[in-house]
Order: C-alpha cells, then sequence, then structure tokens
C-alpha cells in the first residue's frame, strides 16, 4: 500500500511522542484500542488551568503508520485548544489531512476516541461528569 | 561498501529469475514458436522436444518417470487438480479428505469446496511448534477417507512436516497422499518415492523459474494414480489437463530444476548459515520470538515476533530498501492476522508483530548485514513509540488490562 506524503512525515518524525504525568490531576489520559487489534493508542493532554487551554499533548501507539500518523497529528491539534474545542475534532478531519485509504479510517476513529477518552479522564478527575460519547464504526 | 537498495528478502513470494533460466526460454518466445501438439510439422516436433526434455528436468529432480509430471499454470492449479481430481475419480471409495489448517489458501480453498460438494474434511491442527501430531492424523482417517493433503514446507514459517512418516500412516490405511510442496522443491531434497509421495504440486516461480508454469506430480506405479481433469478440451498431458503446452515457460521450468539439482545443496548450506546469523542477531532484540519449529525447517525462512511493536509499521520504517512481508492484519485486505501463525496457538498480539524473512540465490552478506541493521533501529524506535512497551517495562501485565475490543 502507497502511503501519502504525510503520513510518511509523521511515521518518520512524529510530533509529541511521550508520557505525561498522569497522577497529576490537570492531565487526562486516553488508552484505547488492544493489542489483538493491531493497535492500542495512548493520548494525553495537559490543562493549563488559569487560561483552560491544552498547553501539552503528548501520545504513544503500537500501530501501523497510518495509526503513528492519526495520534501524532491529533497532538499537533490538541495543543492551544480550549477542552471544549478539543471535543470538535472529528475522525474525518483526521482522514482528510492524512489521506488515509477506506482500509485505515479505523486509525482515524482511534485517534478520535482516544482524544475523547483523555478528555473523560481529565474531566472526572476534576468533578465534571464524563460525557456520553456516540460509537462511531471502527 | 555501500549496498544495492532495495534488498529483496520475500522469496517466499517469488523468486528472481535465473538469468541461466531466461536465457533457456528465449529462442521458445519468436524462433521455436510452435504448438507442441502439432504433430505434422518441426515447428511442433521441435516445441515437443524441448517439453519433453524439460519434463525430464523437472522429473528428475523430484525423482519421479517423466509420464508423471502433469504440467500446469502454476502451483495453485495443481492444488486444485490434485484435490478435486482425486475427490470426483475417487467417488465411489470416499468422500473424506484430511487437511490441516497452516495449508496455503489454495488447498484451504478448494477443500471448502469439496465440502459445498458434499465432501468430508477433516482440518487437523498443528501443535505450538507447526508441526502436525502424527496420531491425531492416524485417528482422523475412516473407511470414507481418499486423500491426505499435507504440505511439505510451509510458506509463512517454513516448518518441515514429516511428511515420510505421514505417507507411511497413508500407505497402511490405502489413502492417497497429495503434498503441496511448492516451498520446498529445489531448497530442499524431495524425492517422491524415498518420500512415499502420490500426488504432488510445485512451481516454477518459487525456485527461480518463471511465473505463470507449475505441476502435478502424478504417481503412475504402486499405485497408479488418476485424476478427474478439471480443465478440458484437446486432451493434453494425457488428458489430465488440456491447453496448450506453455512452451517457454516450460522450458523454463525444466532449466530451473536443472539448476536447483546442480547447485540445491550448497545454496541451502550458504542460505541457513546466512539465515542463522539474521536470526541469531535479531534475538538480541529483547522480546523477539522465532515462530515454528527451528529444528524441522527450510534453509532459507525464518519468522520472527518483535513484541510491543506491529508488523506494518515496523515494515514501514524500513520498506522502501528491504522487502519482506508480515503477518499483521493491516497487510492484508481482510483486517485478519495471519491465520498460520493463530493456528500455532499464537496469540493475536504476536501475530500482528511478525515479520518473514524469505531469503534467496541471490541474497548477499551485505544485504543481511543492512537488514540487521535496519531491522533492528526500527524496533527500538517503534518500541520508544509504543505504549505496550512502555507498561511491559513498568512491568504492567497486559493480560490483566481490559482493552476496548473494536
Amino acid at each position: 500500500m502507497a502511503y501519502s506524503e504525510k503520513v510518511i512525515d509523521h511515521y518518520q518524525n512524529p510530533k509529541n511522542v511521550g508520557t505525561l504525568d498522569k497522577s497529576k490531576n490537570n492531565v487526562g489520559t486516553g488508552l484505547v484500542g488492544a493489542p489483538e487489534c493491531g493497535d492500542v493508542m495512548r493520548l494525553q493532554i495537559e490543562v493549563d488551568e488559569a487560561s483552560g487551554l491544552i498547553s501539552d499533548a503528548k501520545f504513544k501507539t503500537f500501530g501501523c503508520g497510518s495509526a503513528i500518523a492519526s495520534s501524532s497529528l491529533a497532538t499537533e491539534w490538541l495543543k492551544g485548544k480550549t477542552v471544549d474545542q478539543a471535543l470538535s475534532i472529528d475522525n474525518m478531519d483526521i482522514v482528510e489531512e492524512l489521506n488515509l485509504p477506506p482500509v485505515k479510517i479505523h486509525c482515524s476513529v482511534l485517534a478520535e476516541d482516544a482524544i475523547k477518552a483523555a478528555i473523560n479522564d481529565y474531566r472526572v478527575k476534576n468533578g465534571m461528569p464524563a460525557l456520553e460519547l456516540e460509537e462511531k464504526k471502527h | 561498501m555501500s549496498v544495492k537498495l532495495p534488498i529483496y528478502l520475500d522469496n517466499n513470494a517469488t523468486t528472481p529469475m535465473d538469468p541461466r533460466v531466461l536465457e533457456a526460454m528465449l529462442p521458445y518466445f519468436v524462433e521455436k514458436f510452435g504448438n507442441a501438439a502439432s504433430r505434422s510439422h518441426p515447428f511442433g516436433w521441435v516445441a515437443e522436444e524441448a517439453v519433453d526434455y524439460a519434463r525430464e528436468q523437472v522429473a528428475k529432480l523430484i525423482g519421479a518417470d517423466p509420464k508423471e509430471i502433469i504440467f500446469t499454470s502454476g502451483a495453485t492449479e495443481a492444488d486444485n487438480l490434485a484435490i478435486k481430481g482425486v475427490f470426483e475419480m475417487y467417488a465411489s471409495k470416499g468422500n473424506h479428505i484430511i487437511t490441516c489448517t497452516t495449508e496455503h489458501k489454495a488447498v484451504l480453498d478448494t477443500c471448502k469446496h469439496i465440502e459445498k460438494l458434499g465432501g468430508q474434511v477433516t482440518y487437523l491442527p498443528v501443535q505450538a511448534d507447526g508441526l502436525i501430531d502424527l496420531g491425531e492424523l492416524e485417528k482422523a482417517i475412516t473407511d470414507k477417507t481418499i486423500l491426505i493433503a499435507i504440505m511439505y514446507g510451509n510458506n509463512e514459517i517454513g516448518v518441515i512436516q514429516p511428511v515420510a512418516e505421514i505417507s507411511k500412516i497413508a500407505r497402511k490405511h490405502g489413502v492417497l497422499f497429495f503434498t503441496d510442496a511448492t516451498q520446498a522443491v529445489g531448497k530442499i531434497p524431495v524425492d517422491v518415492n524415498a518420500d512415499g509421495i502420490d500426488l504432488m504440486a510445485f512451481s516454477a516461480h518459487k525456485m527461480y523459474g518463471p511465473k505463470g508454469v507449475g505441476a502435478l506430480y502424478v504417481r503412475r506405479k504402486n499405485p497408479r494414480v488418476k485424476v478427474t481433469a478439471q480443465m478440458d478440451g484437446g486432451g493434453h498431458e494425457r488428458g489430465m489437463r488440456s491447453g496448450t503446452m506453455n512452451v517457454p515457460g516450460i522450458v523454463g521450468f525444466g532449466k530451473a530444476c536443472e539448476l536447483c539439482m546442480n547447485e540445491m545443496q550448497e545454496e541451502a548450506q550458504r542460505l541457513s548459515l546466512m539465515r542463522d546469523r539474521l536470526e541469531k542477531s535479531l534475538l538480541e532484540l529483547e522480546e523477539a520470538y522465532v515462530n515454528g519449529n527451528i529444528d524441522h525447517r527450510l534453509p532459507h525462512v525464518c519468522n520472527i515476533s518483535f513484541k510491543y511493536v506491529e508488523g506494518e509499521g515496523l515494515m514501514m520504517g524500513f520498506n522502501k530498501n528491504i522487502a519482506v512481508s508480515s503477518g499483521s492484519a493491516c497487510t492484508s485486505a481482510s483486517l485478519e492476522p495471519s491465520y498460520v501463525l493463530k493456528a500455532l496457538g499464537l496469540g493475536d498480539d504476536l501475530a500482528h508483530s511478525s515479520l518473514r524473512f524469505g531469503l534467496g540465490r541471490f541474497t548477499t552478506d551485505e544485504q543481511i548485514d543492512y537488514t540487521i541493521g535496519a531491522i533492528k533501529d526500527t524496533v527500538l524506535k517503534l518500541r520508544e513509540m509504543s505504549p505496550l512497551w512502555e507498561m511491559f517495562k513498568e512491568g504492567i501485565d497486559l493480560n490483566a488490562i481490559e482493552w476496548a475490543h473494536h
């Protein structure tokens, strides 16, 4: 399968690989996927409490190039957004930006799930109810 | 010294053609173009002579009589002809076929077809090392069993089944034994008599010959085996496979067999040394495991799982420069990881993390050096990116986590 230039670039130079301190109250962690399915994403956000903006985002991903690129792109998009703005990131935006073929759309869905899981973790830690998330088809 | 890229280590998928094979084929396209079935003029005679000679070369490599070689379009057709042909021909004797779960799709899907036709098929499981259990095989035989179809060497893991023992069991029960030997012929000694094989499929393009030509060996004596033709027409190949002979392809197949006959022994030694070196170096990585039995294995194949990295992601790190294949789901359209690795009892996670290396006649030590370096670098890089690796390093039991399956 031929990968798009953007997927290759994220794969070769992934942005924001790493780990945030998940014990901190202003860090939200989302871990989605399963090893048996061939992809697991862990995405973390750190929220600046004064401004309400996401000041940092990190990921680690077990998966194919498209999964790595989707999560790398997601962390780039998250930085500088408010938590509410982050919720509006749609998997199809990722598909479009990375030119993912149909067989790789599940990678973008996983990235969206990871964002939402991280936000929910942050919300629960800070006394807000978890959001009901719609199920997307993988 | 810089190595020429890309490096081809996917010789189980197909082999490059040996230039000596091409040379043998060339006269049979333009100059000697005749139809081998044209009995009435020199154009036909020349073609027929070439086919006869190639048939001898092919037969010699496997210890067969030339009359026992049926040329086909490849191993898939030979698999189909063997299984469907025996099922039809021996319908009055029974309708039960025994095969195993790690067979090539050309055998498995043909068996599925047989089931639709009302046949019974037993799919024997394999043990963790990829070998079948001979006791289980014998237990599976019933008075309706007409055929045992077990491959010689596996295409994904290179494991060699105990063919001679299987054939003894088949003989004892009066059942025919068919083996798909596509990966084995030309790589290791295969002798249809010593191995007790009744029918055998193999292909030219896995042994440095051209694509689009293969053969089915059909035993003529002790016992005399017959198959019902699956391709009707002019009655070529003793009525078992109609269709104008692919003369240049067959000539190339013959030449490829001759070269293997002469060079196989030395080549196998050279390749197994290189393969072992590659394997040993890659196993220096933590959490890397060989799949399949290493004592009963084709000399040029190895299959390794690199835990906590995903195969397609791994290949992306070097696949511009190194051609290998993976058992990862992502490399197939089905999104299912390798059924062969799963049949060994590997979890999906390990199946997703596997790479298959297939060395060949033109593989060099420099290529192996480069490959070792590139793969190690990529595994280490991806593990730094892998949440599973981080969890493993923290001592978290990944099996204890409730993953959200999707």
